[in-house]
């Protein structure tokens, strides 16, 4: 048990889960999920909807607690510390503070529609970390010039294509330098014909070899991006492997049914 | 029909359509039947004698009258920041996750909310009634300093007090509901980013909820700065006091109250104005494009360009904010 706190290495998982159980009062969501995702690889989960995989994303950042298992990001527990051998609940600021390391991209983009895109990839940097506002700002461009929307920095996200609006979260996630990124089917409220420019710009993440672990439908990406994949159904990985092997050749009935119906 | 008129609908249909429009024979019988009843009215102020316009005009610069309306003013700010600052406390400790603090909120939103303001501020008025002295110390141990009630608070700070502390109750209430208005949503990408519980409220959930928030505070001023004339019940020399210092003493009570009331319409007439820009300072990034001013609105009504509806296409929640 006490095992999983090790002072991080290059070689250790960056995030490894034991028998991680979840559930809203009676309803159960996660029945026990092991899995690992090695550093610098893209970990696709997918699965029909309701099947837990948005959830287990949630909670290794620790927007959901979990109830049961084990949880660690680069070797740290998630939302808990080991003393001796009891386990002690993070403060609040204890939790803010893991938080910083680790990006998250939403279905919704909840961009803050009170700021520009400018003023959106910049508020974590200068309010968390306490960065120089002009350093920040040349930083933010640069990022918003990587996601294609230099020219988009004053305008505020209600002016912005759905597209555009998921491009500026991925890179106001990015401008905390995060070791981790999560993504929350990212293409999953965008337009058919938007999903491309945002796929490009995690392709690109992904071949820096940033950690991401994906949620998502695109089942295009995670066979071309992919370097690992579970499907999940009702609470617990059905599946796991290689994308191009679990895509085309899936050995469960319930993957075959799932992949039958999407793909 | 032969078959060279089909698709042909009407032979000029680049054209712009020329159309006799419906007619509202309704509207100018109605509009002729208000014109009569607003000349009735007219006749009926000027010819009545018991106007008294000749006090009115004297009596709406009295130095007495003035001076009771920079209290009025006073007091109504005020009472306001009390208010809004309060509610905004109120309504955080209310929405805590620590049941000390949000139970606290509860008690004091039950009581303030719950009994008269008129109560409330003879209350404060009396509290020399029931503590003679004020003091700071040890509880139920030495104390340090002490001063006479009566000299800590003077009518005005017992009708600040009562008005003040009263309006928090009512603001703790409209802050929650902006508050809870934000989606969700904001919270957990704020908190995602690795922001602070307190980061999140003041940088991202509060400017949002302010959209919801303003209209009502708007409507809280006006209805505070009428209230405000309840202070007259503990001889606060405010506005109407004045006014009533004036007629019990002349009694000239309906063009003094006409008087007084001018100067409640105009200053109601000036915040209706000033909530409408902060509406739309606050609107940003909610709308597209920004409603225009009703400056704006003058000079496209003069250019001839088209009004764009403006506040009815906002924000939901905007409408309907500050008239009374």
């Amino acid at each position: 048990m006490t095992g999983l706190v090790q002072p991080p290495t290059s070689d250790q998982p960056m995030v490894k889960a034991e028998g991680v159980r979840k559930s809203y009062g009676l309803v159960e969501v996660l029945k026990g999920i092991d899995l690992e995702v090695r550093r610098n690889e893209v970990f696709c989960l997918i699965g029909p909807s309701g099947s837990g995989k948005s959830t287990f994303l949630r909670c290794i950042n620790h927007l959901e607690k979990i109830n049961g298992g084990f949880l660690s990001v680069d070797g740290e527990l998630v939302g808990y510390r080991m003393k001796g051998d009891k386990l002690h609940e993070l403060k609040d600021r204890e939790v803010a503070l893991k938080r910083r390391d680790i990006g998250m991209v939403f279905q919704r983009f909840n961009l803050f529609p009170h700021m520009t895109a400018l003023e959106n990839v910049i508020e974590a940097p200068v309010q968390v970390k306490k960065e120089n506002r002009t350093d920040a700002k040349e930083r933010a461009m640069a990022l918003l010039e990587r996601v294609g929307l230099a020219d988009k920095a004053g305008n505020y996200p209600t002016q912005l294509s759905g597209g555009q609006q998921q491009r500026v979260a991925i890179a106001r996630a990015l401008a905390m330098k995060p070791k981790l990124m999560l993504f929350d089917e990212p293409t999953s409220a965008l337009d058919p014909e938007l999903v491309g420019d945002v796929l490009d710009v995690m392709r690109g993440l992904a071949e820096e070899g940033m950690t991401m672990i994906v949620v998502t439908h695109e089942m295009g990406f995670a066979r071309e991006v992919g370097d690992a994949l579970v499907f999940m159904d009702g609470g617990v990985v059905v599946e796991s492997g290689h994308p191009r092997d679990v895509l085309t050749d899936p050995q469960h009935e319930r993957t075959k049914a799932f992949l039958s119906k999407v793909l | 029909m032969n078959s060279s008129d089909r698709g042909e609908v009407t032979p000029g249909r680049h054209e712009n359509i020329k159309a006799v429009p419906v007619r509202h024979p309704g509207r100018w019988a109605g509009a002729l039947v208000v014109i009569v009843l607003a000349l009735m009215l007219l006749h009926a102020l000027i010819y009545n004698p018991a106007f008294e316009w000749n006090v009115v005009g004297d009596t709406l610069f009295d130095s007495q009258i003035l001076h009771g309306l920079v209290v009025t003013l006073e007091l109504t700010a005020l009472a306001m920041v009390m208010g809004v600052l309060g509610g905004i406390i109120l309504a955080v400790m209310r929405l805590s996750p620590n049941p000390l603090l949000s139970g606290t909120a509860w008690f004091y939103i039950w009581v303030f909310r719950g009994t008269p303001v008129l109560v409330q501020l003879v209350f404060w008025n009396f509290l020399a009634a029931i503590w003679a002295k004020l003091s700071i110390g040890i509880p139920f141990g030495p104390e340090f300093v002490s001063t006479s009630t009566n000299t800590l608070i003077p009518v005005f700070v017992a009708a600040l007090l009562g008005l003040g502390l009263n309006e928090a109750a009512y603001m703790a209430e409209i802050v929650r509901g902006g508050l809870q208005s934000v989606d969700e949503g904001q919270t957990e990408a704020a908190h995602a980013l690795g922001m602070s519980r307190a980061a999140t409220l003041r940088r991202i959930v509060l400017p949002q909820a302010m959209r919801v928030i303003i209209p009502p505070t708007g409507n809280e001023t006006i209805s505070m700065l009428k209230t405000s004339s309840l202070a007259s019940v503990i001889a606060l020399e405010e506005l109407y006091q004045a006014g009533h210092n004036i007629f019990s003493r002349t009694f000239q009570t309906i063009p003094v109250l006409i008087a007084v009331s001018i100067w409640y319409l105009l200053l109601t007439s000036i915040l209706t104005i000033g909530q409408y820009y902060i509406e739309r300072y606050y609107a940003r990034g909610a709308n597209r494009t920004l409603p225009p001013t009703p400056l704006g609105r003058l000079r496209n009504l003069f250019t001839g360009k088209p009004v764009p509806s403006g506040k009815s296409d906002v924000v939901p929640g905007l409408e309907g904010g500050g008239h009374v």
